[in-house]
């Protein structure tokens, strides 16, 4: 690796205050397993930074917390084993700890965190579609004071994100989850670990009192376009509706329609965009099954 | 800029270590304190060789920056066997021959000391997911997951040392 420094701040103020000295040339260091390969590789992706501030200590960035009516409080800096072993987690959010559980080694999720998995700004990133199903929010601390972003505006593009200089995604606020509601998250590779998505599919549904409409439905898309997206067109087809095996192949035709793949070496526009309608449809139907049963 | 001074405890013993912001935690633990026992595969995360426990958990160190480990407890491969005896998980890749050119050995023999601090009586299947972050060339890993196993059985009916 090409020289740079590095400073290790010990509080969230501090860490701003660093960048805000220091100037341009700054990156954020979390957990390291994307940025700290992109660095011995010669960081092509970016300029290569004269400075790192790492994130690792600090407490800010560590938060979690689960309140009946504000929901889930996730620290940015929690890494991937973290995040998919936590019992709120798994029990409110499943589709979350389906995606942390899914990046890489045991080695990777002991080191990624969850921020990180965000602010790389891969369309793969396995956290994206759950996060984005589940309707969180992101924190974002910087010079300017702080405000809170719907995830689904934080992508700009491949590895582009709306952080400015010296802003910090702090933490994500996740929505309770409504009563008789279910979320999971798949995503298709040809091999079971160490690999990225092909193509990723998060859902998340919520049945109405008597259980036989949909009150609710999210999906969210993986590496089906230039960032994570959701497919509204689908959810507003179902939203609404008894969920018959018709509506849900409907919505799956609709979720088809609103991917916008490429070709790369990981699959064909024309498979990505196949599996989107097995993917959407299979997890729909699973996900109803599991808000039946509650 | 002056190399900064860090504090690591590996295998117990602490150590103060001049250190570049830029030098892996591999790089310093193999180079700066002649533990040479953990290997430089791919240097990029992906192949496990490097493996060591990092505050007690499983991380590749050649992505660890030797900075962002200032102050923490290090357990490597030399730091498993304790007064002349191999540990387990050690003992039981020799008698399965679930060694070859050797080289992945280091980085699996910690993953999988990791798994079994975890889940003392894993499956086949666990074994396997726990070391899909371990490349090996030579064995065709299937030796590898015998020795695992027989550990795991071995530490049980010991109640060994974790």
């Amino acid at each position: 690796m090409r020289p740079f420094a590095h400073f290790a701040p010990r509080s969230l103020d501090e860490a701003l205050d660093i960048f805000r000295r220091e100037g341009e040339g700054g990156r954020p260091l979390a957990g390291g397993t994307d940025l700290v390969v992109q660095l011995k590789e010669g960081g092509h992706k970016f300029p290569y930074p004269r400075y790192l501030v790492s994130l690792r200590r600090l407490p800010e960035l560590k938060a979690l917390g689960w309140h009946e009516d504000q929901g889930l409080r996730l620290g940015a800096g929690l890494t991937m084993a973290e995040v998919a072993s936590n019992g709120w987690v798994r029990q409110r959010y499943p589709a979350l700890a389906d995606g942390a559980g899914l990046v890489g080694s045991r080695q990777t999720m002991n080191m990624a965190t969850v921020g990180g998995n965000v602010c790389n700004a891969a369309p793969s990133a396995d956290t994206a579609p759950p996060l984005l199903a589940l309707e969180a929010q992101a924190r974002i601390v910087g010079p300017q004071g702080e405000r809170l972003l719907p995830l689904e505006e934080f992508w700009l593009g491949p590895g582009q994100t709306v952080l400015r200089h010296g802003e910090l995604l702090t933490e994500f606020l996740l929505p309770p989850p409504l009563p008789r509601s279910a979320s999971l998250y798949r995503r298709h590779t040809p091999r079971q670990q160490m690999d990225i998505a092909v193509v990723g599919v998060a859902v998340a549904v919520a049945l109405d009192d008597g259980g036989r409409t949909l009150k609710k439905v999210r999906i969210a898309l993986g590496a089906v376009a230039p960032t994570p997206i959701r497919a509204r067109r689908a959810e507003e087809a179902l939203e609404g509706q008894a969920p018959s095996p018709e509506a849900i192949a409907r919505a799956a035709a609709i979720a088809q329609e609103e991917a916008r793949p490429i070709s790369d070496v990981r699959g064909s526009a024309a498979l990505r965009r196949h599996l989107v309608g097995v993917m959407t449809e299979r997890l729909l139907r699973e996900a109803i099954e599991r808000a039946r049963r509650g | 800029m002056p190399k900064r001074v860090i504090t690591l405890t590996v295998n117990g013993e602490t150590h103060e270590v001049a250190v570049e912001p830029w030098w892996t935690l591999l790089y310093t633990v193999r180079e700066e304190l002649g533990l040479t026992g953990s290997k430089e595969g791919c240097g990029t995360g992906d192949c496990g060789a490097c493996s060591m426990l990092l505050d007690g958990r499983l991380v590749t160190s050649c992505i660890v920056l030797a900075v962002e480990a200032d102050g923490c407890q290090v357990t490597t491969i030399e730091g498993l066997a304790q007064g002349g005896q191999l540990h387990p998980v050690q003992q039981a890749f020799v008698e399965k021959g679930a060694v070859q050119c050797g080289y992945c050995i280091p980085g699996m023999v910690m993953a999988a000391y990791d798994l079994l601090r975890r889940q003392p009586d894993p499956t086949l299947e666990e074994v396997r997911l726990a070391l899909a972050g371990n490349l090996c060339r030579c064995t065709g890993y299937t030796k590898i997951y015998e020795a695992v196993l027989a550990a795991a059985e071995r530490m049980r009916l010991e109640g060994a040392r974790g």
